[in-house]
């Protein structure tokens, strides 16, 4: 096990910098997942980890060792790759054990391995077959069996569920994070979809454009966003924005959007006065409005009941609201609801920078 | 009240009707008619040649004699025959050796094709050259490579200075082998070249990428990855190019016609000597006819070599 340091790293390809200095470090032991849009660069910084990808410039460090020059073999990482890439004319177990196998590691040694990360992963049925024998969630857990084989200083993980249907994707979610529970092994995992980074992450970094955009706890991430892309990229439904402008002369402090609609503040934000803010509230923190409390009227657009909780889209100042219940309203398209920000749980960001305030 | 007749033109139609339900549903009824066609073009210019040769290989058919039935006298008759055999040795290391190198070369290339260079296209193109030229034009140009006087390879060589002499690569049985196993290789190679390039082509990526990994080495992800993902399409190939080289006949007979002293006569050009050439038809398709069973045992290598491998069944991951 070992930590993995990323300092300042770029890369080109060709005259086209994809990404631009980044640095992220990921302590041993720890879970961290890159998480971003496809094109963003998550995947390319993850190769370059593994050494698939040449550094055109900065560090990577495993285990204190730089590997910038290293060959992958030599980095002792192990990858699951988001089509499994399993050998397709090796059993299950050959494809586990081809790695030893070139190791030249003893035949007792390796079915020893083989054995013990097919019994973890519950593949002892399954040794005999190929690849194509099997089911999408078998032959992930494969890739992964061939990983943990090798026993490596770090697992990366690219996009290993996207292959998945949606309910498979759900509970092989929750094996790779009870496998890491277990196991230990510092990972990195990329993904495009936050809620599998959500809830598999210790740390998340949020990549945009090359760049990281913020790193930190799941938790930490959803209550404070360090900018509109964060704000918007974490949590699901998304948060909402209204651009506007703040006012807090002649009544409380407010937010000035289109059409005259005023959203409400909380006083801390009086000192912004006459500033040209976006405004930001997720979903679960817009009520219904009591008597008496401030709150912005909106139109019912549509009425998504899922069970658990309903989620209502409304017209507000030419754009949309979203916000979620887990009472269940007696709402009708066409009517009129009056939302209530909680003022604790708004977000206000810098117009032109996008940067939190 | 319905007369008799009237009664069975009902019936009749009634009938015709039917069958036309008959084929408007059943799709095995239809499909045997739209088989029909195909199987006609088969029957007429696979099966009845085929056929007609074997007929022709039991009776002493001469040009314009009609022969009759001699059982197998043709093919005892070519069994105490040494050119026959000559002709069989021939044909044998003909094939042998110029489909080993041919398949050496050809998946070489191919190899080096499907990594990056500049000019991939191009250089793709020109490799198909030696394919689009028609054989006896390639056959022509090698002979005057060839040429007892005007050899470039000759020519080269003195001006070199390795050798004193020309070479006198047509005129001397061995030489004439190994010259004619090499024009058949330079034509070949594109075949197999390019039918491998696809093929490796197929291979995805990520399993050199996972191979990488898992700390293989050029040579063996070769070993482990390229070469058992490439098996089946080098059956298919290599039967082919074994069928197209057992039965080859333009090159040698543009190039040496089977001398110098039957040197280079394949069976192919021994047969074409005796039956057109010579008017013995009946000899010659004797000889045609000793080709089959060596046809027939190359596909049925093919055969087994192109049965889906059990890590090529069930679903497909794609």
């Amino acid at each position: 096990m070992a930590e993995v340091r990323i300092r300042g790293v770029r890369k080109s390809f060709g005259n086209v910098e994809v990404i631009h200095g980044v640095d992220v470090d990921i302590s041993d032991g720890e879970f961290v997942v890159l998480v971003g849009p496809s094109g963003c660069g998550k995947s390319t910084l993850l190769r370059m980890i593994a050494g698939l990808e040449r550094i055109t410039d900065g560090e990577v460090m495993i285990g204190g060792r730089v590997v910038n020059q290293m060959p992958p073999k030599e980095r002792d990482v192990a990858m699951v790759f988001q089509n499994y890439a399993l050998y397709p004319h090796m059993k299950v177990y050959d494809n586990m054990a081809f790695s030893m196998k070139l190791r030249g590691a003893e035949k007792s040694e390796v079915d020893q391995r083989v054995q013990k990360a097919a019994d973890i992963l519950g593949l002892t049925p399954f040794l005999e077959r190929y690849p194509r024998q099997l089911s999408g969630g078998q032959r992930q857990r494969v890739a992964m069996g061939r990983a943990i084989v090798r026993d490596p200083q770090v697992f990366l993980f690219d996009e290993p569920l996207s292959n998945l249907d949606a309910k498979l994707r759900v509970q092989m979610r929750t094996e790779i994070k009870e496998l890491h529970q277990r196991l230990k092994t510092t990972s990195v995992y990329v993904t495009h979809d936050q809620i599998e980074a959500m809830t598999m992450a210790d740390r998340i970094v949020v990549m945009h454009d090359g760049i990281v955009e913020q790193a930190g706890e799941p938790l930490d991430l959803y209550d404070n966003p360090t900018n509109t892309f964060v704000a918007g990229f974490i949590g699901s439904p998304a948060m909402n924005f209204v651009r506007g402008t703040v006012r807090a002369n002649g009544g409380p402090a407010r937010l000035e959007a289109k059409d005259g609609v005023a959203l409400p503040l909380g006083d801390g934000w009086s000192g912004q006065d006459g500033r040209s803010v976006v405004y930001g509230i997720r979903p679960e923190h817009l009520v219904l409005a009591e008597a008496g409390q401030r709150s912005v009227e909106s139109e019912i657009a549509v009425v998504e009941p899922t069970g658990a909780e309903t989620l209502l889209v409304s017209r507000v100042a030419g754009g949309e609201f979203q916000a979620v219940f887990r009472e269940r309203h007696a709402f009708r398209p066409g009517t009129r609801v009056q939302l209530a920000p909680l003022l604790d749980k708004v977000h206000l960001f810098d117009a032109e920078t996008g940067q939190r305030l | 009240m319905a007369t008799d007749a009237e009664r069975v033109r009902a019936q009749r139609t009634e009938s015709f009707s039917d069958r036309w339900t008959q084929l408007k549903y059943d799709h095995n009824w239809l499909g045997f008619w739209f088989m029909l066609p195909a199987a006609a073009f088969l029957l007429l210019f696979l099966t009845y040649p085929l056929g007609l040769g074997i007929w022709l290989s039991v009776t002493d058919t001469r040009i314009g004699r009609e022969g009759g039935f001699i059982g197998l006298e043709n093919f005892e008759w070519l069994n105490e025959d040494p050119v026959f055999w000559l002709s069989v040795f021939n044909t044998f290391l003909y094939t042998t050796v110029a489909s080993v190198i041919k398949f050496g070369l050809g998946l070489y290339l191919a190899i080096l094709l499907n990594s990056h260079m500049p000019w991939k296209a191009i250089i793709r193109a020109v490799v198909l050259l030696p394919f689009i030229v028609p054989t006896v034009l390639s056959a022509i140009a090698f002979w005057w490579i060839y040429d007892t006087q005007f050899s470039i390879i000759s020519w080269t060589l003195i001006e070199m200075g390795w050798i004193d002499e020309n070479i006198n690569f047509l005129g001397e049985p061995n030489n004439a082998r190994a010259s004619v196993i090499a024009a058949n290789i330079w034509r070949g190679i594109p075949f197999v070249a390019i039918t491998l390039l696809a093929g490796l082509q197929t291979i995805p990526q990520s399993l050199y990428e996972a191979a990488t990994i898992d700390g293989a080495s050029r040579w063996q992800m070769f070993r482990h990855v390229t070469y058992p993902m490439l098996t089946p399409i080098i059956a298919v190939v290599m039967t082919f190019s074994v069928l197209f080289t057992f039965t080859d006949f333009q090159l040698i007979y543009a190039m040496t016609r089977g001398g110098p002293a039957n040197a280079t006569h394949l069976m192919a050009t021994l047969s074409y000597q005796r039956a057109i050439m010579g008017g013995n038809l009946g000899e010659g398709a004797a000889i045609s006819t000793a080709m089959i069973p060596f046809l027939l045992a190359a596909i049925l290598f093919s055969w087994f070599g192109l049965q889906r491998r059990k890590w090529q069944q069930g679903e497909s991951d794609d």
